[in-house]
């Protein structure tokens, strides 16, 4: 059934499909992780060594953090993501956009206007606080209106297929984006100072408006950085691999588990606070449970690959895909551990948290668009990579660079945990909150060296890339499906 | 409209809400390994993103 239509679609070419919109995403892509990466280790450097603030506001810490989140979460991951499902529909759905130019081209300036403006508002203190929220509301209303017409284009597409079924990734694309709608709306539900002010007061107030942070920032972790990416696993993993997914099945119940599941976890944020105990039990429960599927999940895109692990060795782009795999794995195991009381007592409020939110940004959600992106950009541009010798740099000064950045985390945050909690014999804290600090001090240097690395792989990957467009060309798409990573 | 309170209890609801859950799990579980025809066509599906490079 699924392969009757697909010999009747003249798939790859330029009318057929709208690559340009991909092509603004998949640049503005390595735009905002450069600029987002740099500001991430500046602010590292800053923990290290603070006379880094230069005594000026706009650069300090505090400021500077949210332009980081924001820049790679939303600028580098929000940008692969919607060139990466707009590829994603129309090739395996053989439908062009839904919409036409304009609507797939005002999504991608309301976008980045989003985005820039963000981070320049962080800069001059506009902030309304919500950690990965922290958009001033008239931004929140621009981003509504962009994913309204984001989901429209998805749906539509989605809607005049001429495939009949709709693949999995595309469910977690679309999983993703009614997911985020929802969240963006209840987490910023808010009410400005006055009509031309850009503050503005949470509708919530104590105990309930953490837990709607909560609610927010985990499932922005469930739905924007891991089913969404997911989606880009489950198409291209196989295509990187040339060979069809593991189990489709596994991938339906992958699906079904993770989109149930994620919901419940955010109150695992919140141990040990004002938040009642059943909440906090039930959030580690779920949590627990996510394993399943997220190995499931896990096992499904690495066995893909069973049959052909020599790519392993001979393909950079496979290495990023699979390592991504891998990474994604021990996130899935560390924060369900984590979400466990008596670990959270430890771990919580250390920077072991901040190590195992990188192992999976870093290791998961980065490593994923770096392989995609170096699948799809030399295609949409009709080339091939400027140097696959400039993909393994990268894919070692990755690897590096994340794995010196949460083993580090990994001894400052349990060290910290450990100090905090010392008592000496007469039952008073054995050490100050400074001397923590201090010990913490050869730590933040090897995180800051660690990103160091991570952010010159990505630089490398811009010149790289910056080079297969040069000599690529975006007219005809004759070619397209013999270009090779 | 009285029995409506019955669904503003936790001790109810919680249970009700889980044994729907654990029933759609089943569900989908029985649908998509429970018949062979239907688990070779779903698998046919696996196929799609490499189908799309044949013109």
């Amino acid at each position: 059934m699924a392969t009757a239509s697909v010999t009747t679609a003249g798939v790859g070419t330029s009318e057929q499909y709208n690559y340009d919109i991909v092509r603004k995403f998949a640049i503005m892509t390595l735009v905002w992780g450069a600029i987002g990466m740099f500001v991430g280790v500046y602010i590292a450097s800053e923990l290290a060594f603070p006379f880094l603030n230069f005594d000026s506001a706009y650069i300090t810490f505090g400021r500077l953090r949210p332009v980081h989140t924001s820049g790679v979460i939303f600028g580098f991951g929000g940008s692969a993501l919607f060139a990466t499902s707009y590829y994603v529909v129309q090739r395996t759905c053989q439908a062009r956009l839904f919409g036409g130019e304009r609507l797939a081209n005002f999504t991608f300036w309301g976008w980045q206007t989003a985005v820039a403006l963000s981070a320049l508002g962080y800069m001059f203190g506009y902030t309304q606080a919500r950690e990965y929220a922290e958009m001033v509301w008239p931004i929140d209303l621009l981003i509504l209106v962009v994913w309204v017409a984001y989901l429209g284009i998805f749906v539509g597409t989605l809607m005049k297929r001429k495939q009949p079924h709709i693949y999995v990734a595309n469910w977690f694309y679309l999983a993703f984006i009614l997911a985020t709608a929802l969240l963006h709306i209840f987490n910023n539900l808010q009410v400005p100072v006055k009509l031309f002010s850009l503050e503005s007061y949470s509708l919530f107030s104590g105990t309930q408006d953490a837990m709607t942070q909560w609610w927010y920032g985990h499932n922005a972790v469930g739905f924007f950085l891991t089913a969404a990416f997911l989606g880009m696993m489950y198409y291209f993993v196989p295509k990187q691999a040339g060979r069809p997914v593991y189990s489709y099945r596994l991938s339906i119940l992958h699906f079904w588990a993770i989109i149930f599941l994620y919901m419940w976890a955010g109150a695992h944020h919140l141990h040990w606070t004002a938040l009642p105990d059943w909440t906090g039990t039930l959030a580690a429960t779920f949590s627990i449970m996510l394993l399943l599927p997220s190995w499931g999940g896990m096992i499904n895109g690495i066995m893909t690959l069973s049959g052909a692990w020599d790519k392993l060795r001979t393909d950079p782009v496979i290495r990023f895909l699979i390592v991504a795999l891998s990474f994604y794995g021990m996130s899935t195991f560390e924060g369900p551990m984590m979400s466990l009381k008596d670990v959270n007592a430890l771990s919580h409020y250390t920077d072991w948290t901040v190590g195992h939110v990188h192992s999976g940004a870093l290791g998961w959600v980065a490593m994923i668009t770096f392989g995609s992106m170096y699948h799809m950009v030399p295609r949409i541009w009709n080339t091939e990579m400027y140097s696959l010798r400039l993909i393994n740099v990268h894919f070692w000064l990755a690897t590096t660079g994340v794995l010196l950045y949460i083993v580090a985390m990994w001894i400052s945050g349990i060290m910290q945990g450990l100090m905090w909690r010392a008592f000496d014999d007469f039952g008073n804290l054995q050490y100050s909150f400074v001397e923590s600090v201090a010990a913490a001090h050869p730590f933040y240097v090897m995180r800051a060296l660690g990103g160091a690395f991570f952010l010159t792989g990505m630089i490398i990957m811009c010149y790289n890339m910056y080079k297969t467009i040069r000599q690529g060309s975006t007219e005809a798409h004759a070619g397209l499906n013999v270009a090779t990573a | 409209m009285e029995w409506l309170l019955w669904f503003t209890r936790f001790e109810n609801t919680k249970p009700l809400s889980l044994a729907i859950f654990f029933i759609v799990f089943c569900g989908i579980l029985f649908y998509v390994f429970g018949s062979k025809k239907r688990g070779e066509r779903l698998e046919s599906h696996k196929n799609i993103p490499l189908q799309d490079d044949e013109i």
